[in-house]
């Protein structure tokens, strides 16, 4: 199958060494990594933020030359930050995600899939930040894009919603055909949604692969500090 | 922004338009019962400048303040807080000097070097996206910065009569303007207006920060960069002509949210509808206030306005806690 992303010689300044990656339709592929170990660089060199820093296809492709709505469609940037500078209503929110071609009809499709009905009124500086992330996720996810770019989407969501996000991920995924980059902290979590597994370390993909055989491999207590003990992750002794 | 509320703006406005041009009443009638021709003439030579000015200066601050907020996420930024209006004055008084206050390509001129000046300074000073508190202190430095210049070019007047002349200007006022000083300040005002509507999608996606904005395909630090040069271009020109008035661009956006649910790029069309009514009905303020004598418009704005200002940071405060 010809990949949906197809991204090479990505590099920004000091955080991002010159990497590769690709990714296939309905694959979600979760970053993980530690702090500063790149992975919101990569996000932001795939998504052109900042200007073009590398090769990167989308379909075939250039998000770059892309204009507005074409860009919509190709890709969607959802930030680590929850922070909104104008307290618009949540619905009003999510429809600056649209494309051109949509409509209201869009906006009611992903406030009932994300169960967003009874916030979707209200304004976004009333909303606690767990629900605020949510209305966020559904902005990135309302224009059906090619290829979702998502940083952290789960902080912030109490363990039900975290679950039950990851569940509309891999569902939108296999149906659409949509590919997800997921920066992720949780490795369990990561590991128990991903097709495929990317490890970040300084700037560079250090490895990648079947998240099951990463997780069990010497590589994580070498990257993260960390090691599987007494039924959970503790810091290397 | 519904069709409703379009229409009931563009209805004020109209009648604002209108009744600036014919209040007060008495005098023009009975001049045009006397002499058809000569009430003409003053509804032409002096009543129209004076409504065109106070309609597209209104629209100007209105909409640069509503593009200048979107910018900064900040609901107290605004040409004269920001020192725009402080820079623009300052190198207006400056050129005026030179070329004496009757030169408009002059003093258009170096009102847009001010004020470009002034907002580029506040840029490198408070950054893209300043808090409140940077925002107000950059602003407040260097319209006090300005100020302090341009009170020592008064101070260094060639003349009383130049001393009198810039005093009188710097004070705001819309009298005595002629048709073609008018259409100097019209022509670039219009034209940074419509360049900055082009705008509004790109600062509404600001909404979400500036990556979301940049992973649209917006280039933001083109953005800012437009922003910045329309905005001086446009309320320097009207400097040039009126001198400094303020608030207009302070209240005008505020006031546009509401009927934008908040949108911040939407609502510089009826921010500038709302400048042009505000400041259209403050100059009918000046014009029937019963004090003997005319009032300069920037003294009625700055009274009107400082009031709504404290309101607002009060209420600021109380939002924060």
């Amino acid at each position: 199958m010809s990949p949906l992303l197809d991204a090479s010689g990505l590099a920004i300044g000091g955080r991002l060494q010159p990497s590769s990656i690709a990714a296939r339709p309905g694959e979600l592929v979760c970053l993980v990594g530690p702090n500063g170990s790149g992975k919101t660089s990569l996000l932001h060199a795939i998504a052109g933020i900042g200007g073009p820093a590398g090769e990167v296809r989308i379909d075939g492709h250039d998000p770059c030359r892309a204009g507005p709505d074409e860009r919509r469609r190709l890709l969607s940037y959802l930030p680590a930050t929850r922070d909104i500078a104008w307290p618009l209503a949540a619905r009003d929110l999510i429809a600056l995600g649209l494309s051109g071609g949509e409509g209201e009809a869009g906006i009611d499709r992903i406030v009932a899939e994300l169960s967003l009905e009874d916030i979707a009124g209200r304004r976004i500086d009333r909303l606690s930040t767990g629900e605020r992330s949510r209305v966020l996720i559904a902005r990135a996810l309302v224009a059906r894009p090619r290829l979702l770019l998502l940083d952290e989407p789960v902080a912030n969501l109490d363990p039900l919603w975290q679950l039950r996000l990851m569940d509309h991920l891999r569902l939108v995924t296999r149906r659409d055909g949509q590919a997800a980059l997921i920066a992720a902290h949780d490795l369990d979590l990561a590991a128990a949604y991903a097709d495929r597994l990317v490890v970040m370390r300084d700037g560079r993909i250090a490895a990648e692969g079947e998240p099951a055989e990463l997780l069990a491999s010497a590589l994580i207590p070498e990257v993260f500090g960390i090691e599987r003990r007494d039924g959970g992750w503790r810091p290397v002794a | 922004m519904s069709r409703g509320i379009a229409l009931l703006l563009c209805g004020l406005l109209a009648a604002a338009f209108l009744l600036s041009l014919l209040v007060p009443w008495g005098d023009l009638a009975a001049l045009l019962g006397e002499d058809r021709g000569l009430g003409l003439a003053v509804l032409r030579e002096l009543r129209l400048p004076r409504a065109i000015l106070a309609l597209t200066y209104g629209a100007m601050l209105g909409a640069s303040g509503a593009a200048i907020q979107a910018l900064f996420a900040n609901p107290l930024a605004s040409p004269d807080l920001t020192g725009t209006t402080s820079g623009a004055a300052l190198g207006a008084v400056i050129t005026a000097y030179i070329f004496g206050f009757s030169a408009p390509i002059a003093l258009s001129v170096g009102a847009v070097a001010g004020a470009l000046g002034a907002l580029l300074l506040l840029i490198a000073l408070a950054g893209p996206r300043a808090e409140t508190a940077t925002l107000l202190l950059a602003g407040l430095a260097i319209s006090a910065l300005a100020g302090a210049l341009t009170t020592l070019a008064l101070a260094l007047a060639p003349s009383p009569f130049a001393f009198y002349d810039a005093y009188d200007w710097l004070m705001g006022s819309l009298l005595d303007r002629s048709l073609a000083q008018a259409a100097f300040a019209a022509l670039p005002a219009a034209v940074s207006i419509l360049l900055l509507v082009r705008l509004s999608a790109a600062l509404d996606s600001l909404t979400l920060g500036e990556e979301v904005a940049a992973s649209f395909g917006h280039d933001v630090g083109r953005l800012r960069l437009w922003i910045v040069t329309l905005t001086a271009f446009g309320v320097g020109a009207c400097v040039a002509i009126c001198g400094a008035i303020g608030f207009v661009g302070l209240v005008a956006p505020i006031f546009a949210r509401r009927v934008t649910g908040g949108h911040p790029g939407r609502a510089i069309v009826p921010a500038a509808l709302i400048g042009a009514i505000l400041l259209l009905a403050a100059d009918l303020v000046v014009r029937t206030a019963p004090l003997g004598r005319t009032l300069p418009i920037g003294v009625v704005t700055a009274l009107l306005g400082a009031p709504f200002f404290l309101w607002l940071v009060a209420h600021m405060r109380w939002r924060l806690r």
